[in-house]
C-alpha cells in the first residue's frame, strides 16, 4: 500500500481515533488517505497552532498521545509554539509534518523549512524520514517515546515522495531503542531513606507537580497525605490531583501561591516533592526556598533531580509506584497524626480570608466570575485557560476536584492555548462540560478556532475576563515600573459577542454581578459554543504575589498596595 | 572549573551530532572540543567531548545527554586513562639552519615531519593538550603559518571500557 495509507493504518494501530490538522502540498497524499478512511476522525482547525494545542488538550484529558498534522514549511513552523507548549509541560503529542521530496531537501524548495532542526530543542525526540521502509518503525517508536517515561512531544518529518511510495504494511511488534530506557521502578534503598525521613519529620509538606497527574497517581497521593497527615501544596499543573476542598490542601505555591502554601514550605522540615521540577515560579529566590527542610524528590526524569535545588533523598521512578511503596512501608502506628503544632499553625494560616468579590456598583470583579463558574459547573468540568491574570484567577478561584480537568500552559505560558485546547478536550470528552477562562488579550491570539468549535458542534464555553488590558503585564508595570503602562492598554476591544455570532457561536455580554449566574447557566445548557464577554474591573490585580527574585514569604498582599 | 572528558556511545545516524552539540549551547555549557568517529560496530559512533565546568554542571550535562534518545551511553573518562589530540602545524622556514632547528624540536616532542618544502615544514604531533600547546609555543618563534587541531579522544586504561549493555 501507499506510504500515506500505511501511516493512517499505523495511527489506528496506536489506537488513535482523532487527529487535528491542516492540509497542504507536502501532506496532500496523507490527506488523500485520510479522505479514504472511514474510522479516523480528522478535526480541521483554522491554524496549525490550533491543531497542536488541540492535540495537547486532547492528550492532557485522555493521557494518550494527541496527534497533529501539518504541511511542510509554514505549516510546520506554525506548530512550533504548540509543540514547545507540550514540551514544557511534558504532554505526549505526536506531530506529523510533511516535508519536500527527499531529492529536494536542502535546496530551499517551495515551503521547505528544516523542521527537525527547528524542533530539536522543543521535542522529546524527532526524526526526518529518508526512506519509506522506516515509516512504520518510526511511528511505533514515536508513540512509545511520547507516552512513556517523562511524556513529551515527538515529531516525524515525512517527505512527500515517501507518502506515495508503495510499502508493505508490516507493523512492528517490537522496537529497538538502545538509548531509551526510563527508570520506572524506584530504588528500594531510597524508598527506605524517604520513609525514615517521613517518620522523623515534624513539619512535612507534600509538593505535588504535574507528574502526579501524568502517572495517574492522585489516589496514591491522597493516601500518602492522609496516612502521614501531611498538607499538600500543588503546582499550577498539578491542580486537580488533590481535592482542593480537603483540609490538608494548601492550594498552589510559588509566585502566586497561597499564603499557607508559601509559609508551610518555608517552615517545613521535610518536603516530599512528587513529579515537580522546582521551577523558578515555584521556588522564588532559590536561597530562601525551604531553608530548614530535607528534600525528598520523586521524579521520572533524573535530570530534574538536583537541577535547581539540592535534593537529600532522590527517588528516580514513576510517581505512582514510588508513592505506593512509601505508603506500604510507613509504620502507621508510629506516625503522630492530627492536631500537632504543625497542623494548628497551618490552620491559622489558612483561616478564611475575608474578601469581598462584590462589584459595589462598579465593573464586575474577575474573581467573582471564576468563583461562580466554579460553583455552577459539575465537578468533572474541564477548565482550560489562556495565560496571564485570567489563568491565575482560574487557579485561585476555581475549586479543582479531579485530575485531568485543568488545561493550562504552565511552563511556556502560551497565550492562545486555551481555546484550541478546549476543542481538543471536548473532542476527547464529549459528555463533559468544557470552559475556557480567557483574557481579552489572549483570546485574540487564536480566536479563529471558534470556527472549528462551531463546525464540529462543540459546546465549549468561553468566558472572557475583559479588562481592556494585557492585565498581567499591566500589573507588573503598576507595581514595578511606576505605572508606566507601555503598550498594555488594549483600549476599546472588538465586540467579542458579535465576533462569536459571526462565527456561528452564541455571544453574550455581561456587565453586572446580577447577570453572571444566569449567563453561566445559559452557557451550560446551550449545545453550541458560547462566548461570554464579562466586562470586568480594569485594574484588578492578582494577589498574593511574590515579586520576581524575592523569597516565598515576601508576599505582596492586597493591603500592601496603594490605591487598590 | 575543571576540564572533564566525556565518552559517549551514540546511534550512528544523521543529525545526532547536531542534537548533541546543540544541547551544550542550549543549556549554556561550555564545550572545549568534540571528536566523533564510528566504533567497531558500524551502527554506533563514539563521541569524545571535553568540557569546562564544575561538578554540578558535569552532572547536569551527563543527565541531559542521557535523555537524548539516540545517546546510548555517557560516562566520564577520569582517573586512569589515555588522552590524545593531534595537530598539524605548518611552520615557516627561512634557511636550512632554521629547518634543522625545527626538526630538532619535532624530535624532542616525538613529532613527525610530514611535509617539507623550501619555505615550510609541516609537523604532525600527537599527545595531550599540554604537550601540543608546548610544541606550539616552541614553534611560534619560527612563525606558524597554520594549524589544524583535532579534539581530544580518550580511553580508559586496562580492563575498563564503555560497552553497550
Amino acid at each position: 500500500m501507499k506510504g500515506a495509507e500505511a501511516i493512517i493504518k499505523a495511527l489506528k494501530k496506536e489506537d488513535v481515533e482523532h487527529v487535528f490538522g491542516y492540509p497542504g502540498g507536502a501532506v496532500i497524499d496523507l490527506y488523500d488517505a485520510i479522505h479514504e478512511d472511514d474510522d479516523l476522525k480528522h478535526i480541521l482547525t483554522r491554524h496549525e497552532q490550533g491543531a497542536a494545542h488541540a492535540a495537547d488538550g486532547y492528550a492532557r484529558v485522555t493521557g494518550k498521545a494527541g496527534v497533529c498534522i501539518a504541511t511542510s514549511g509554514p505549516g510546520a513552523t506554525n506548530l512550533v509554539t504548540g509543540i514547545a507548549t507540550a514540551h514544557m509541560d511534558s504532554v505526549p503529542v505526536v506531530a506529523l509534518t510533511g516535508q519536500v521530496p527527499v531529492e529536494m531537501i536542502g535546496n530551499d524548495a517551495f515551503q521547505e523549512a528544516d523542521t527537525t532542526g527547528i524542533t530539536i530543542p522543543i521535542t522529546k525526540h524527532n526524526q526526518l524520514l529518508k526512506e519509506s521502509k522506516n515509516i512504520l518503525s518510526t511511528i511505533k517508536k514515536s508513540f512509545h517515546i511520547a507516552e512513556t517515561g517523562r511524556n513529551g512531544p515527538v515529531l516525524i518529518d515525512i517527505p512527500k515522495d515517501l507518502q506515495s511510495e508503495d510499502i508493505d504494511f508490516d507493523y512492528p511488534k517490537d522496537i529497538s531503542l538502545p538509548g531509551y530506557n526510563p527508570t520506572f521502578r524506584p530504588h528500594e534503598l531510597q524508598i527506605k531513606k524517604a520513609v525514615d525521613a517521613i517518620m522523623e519529620a515534624r513539619r512535612p509538606v507534600i509538593y505535588a507537580g504535574g507528574g502526579v497527574i501524568a502517572s495517574n497517581a492522585s489516589k496514591e497521593l491522597r493516601e500518602l497525605s492522609e496516612t502521614i497527615m501531611a498538607p499538600v501544596t500543588t503546582t499550577l499543573l498539578a491542580k486537580g490531583c488533590y481535592n482542593e476542598e480537603s483540609d490538608l490542601c494548601l492550594g498552589m505555591l510559588g509566585m502566586h501561591g497561597t499564603k499557607e502554601a508559601n509559609y508551610a514550605i518555608t517552615e517545613s522540615d521535610l518536603i516530599i516533592a512528587v513529579g515537580a521540577r522546582f521551577d523558578d515560579r515555584v521556588t522564588g529566590k532559590i536561597e530562601g526556598f525551604a531553608p530548614n527542610a530535607k528534600i525528598v524528590h520523586i521524579d521520572i526524569d533524573p535530570a530534574e533531580i538536583g537541577k535547581n535545588v539540592k535534593t537529600h533523598i532522590p527517588i528516580v521512578g514513576d510517581a505512582k509506584k514510588a508513592l505506593n511503596k512509601l505508603i506500604k512501608r510507613i509504620n502507621r502506628k508510629k506516625i503522630k497524626k492530627e492536631n500537632t503544632e504543625w497542623h494548628n499553625k497551618i490552620k491559622r494560616w489558612k483561616k478564611e480570608k475575608s474578601e469581598s468579590l462584590k462589584s459595589e456598583g462598579k465593573r464586575i470583579k474577575p474573581q467573582f466570575v471564576v468563583k461562580k463558574i466554579s460553583e455552577k459547573t459539575p465537578d468533572d468540568t474541564i477548565l482550560a485557560t489562556e495565560v496571564g491574570q485570567c489563568q491565575m484567577w482560574a487557579a485561585h478561584y476555581y475549586k479543582f476536584k479531579k485530575p485531568r480537568t485543568f488545561l493550562t500552559s504552565g511552563g511556556l505560558g502560551t497565550m492562545g492555548y486555551g481555546l484550541p485546547a478546549s476543542i481538543g478536550a471536548q473532542i476527547a470528552a464529549p459528555d463533559k462540560k468544557v470552559w475556557n477562562i480567557a483574557g481579552d488579550g489572549s483570546i485574540q491570539m487564536n480566536i479563529q478556532e471558534i470556527a472549528t468549535a462551531v463546525k464540529f458542534n462543540l459546546p465549549i464555553n468561553i468566558a472572557i475576563l475583559n479588562n481592556n488590558y494585557l492585565g498581567m503585564v499591566r500589573q507588573w508595570q503598576e507595581l514595578f515600573f511606576d505605572e508606566r503602562y507601555s503598550q498594555t492598554h488594549l483600549g476599546e476591544n472588538p465586540d467579542f459577542s458579535k465576533i462569536a455570532e459571526g462565527f456561528g457561536a452564541k455571544g453574550m455580554v455581561v456587565e453586572k454581578d446580577s447577570e453572571v449566574e444566569e449567563a453561566i447557566d445559559i452557557a451550560n445548557s446551550t449545545d453550541k459554543p458560547v462566548l461570554i464577554d464579562f466586562k470586568v474591573k480594569k485594574e484588578e490585580n492578582v494577589y498574593p504575589m511574590v515579586p520576581s527574585g524575592s523569597t516565598l514569604t515576601e508576599m505582596l498582599e492586597r493591603k500592601d498596595i496603594k490605591g487598590d | 572549573m575543571g576540564v572533564h572528558i566525556l565518552g559517549l556511545l551514540v546511534e550512528n545516524k544523521p543529525g545526532v551530532l547536531n542534537r548533541v552539540a546543540g544541547l551544550f549551547s542550549r543549556r549554556g555549557f561550555n564545550i572545549s572540543t568534540i571528536s566523533v568517529g564510528m566504533t567497531e560496530n558500524p551502527d554506533i559512533s563514539r563521541m569524545t567531548i571535553s568540557i569546562k565546568g564544575d561538578e554540578k554542571e558535569l552532572e547536569q550535562v551527563t543527565k541531559q545527554l542521557n535523555k537524548q534518545i539516540e545517546v546510548i551511553k555517557v560516562s566520564e573518562i577520569s582517573k586512569d586513562y589515555v588522552e590524545r589530540r593531534l595537530a598539524l602545524i605548518k611552520v615557516n622556514t627561512s634557511d636550512s639552519e632554521d629547518r634543522s632547528e625545527i626538526m630538532q624540536i619535532a624530535d624532542v616532542f616525538r613529532a613527525n615531519v610530514v611535509d617539507v618544502s623550501k619555505k615550510n615544514v609541516t609537523i604532525e604531533v600527537t599527545g595531550d593538550r599540554d604537550k601540543i600547546e608546548a610544541i606550539i609555543e616552541m614553534l611560534k618563534e619560527h612563525g606558524i603559518k597554520e594549524i589544524a587541531k583535532t579534539g581530544t579522544v580518550a580511553l580508559n586504561r586496562g580492563k575498563k571500557s564503555m560497552e553497550v549493555d
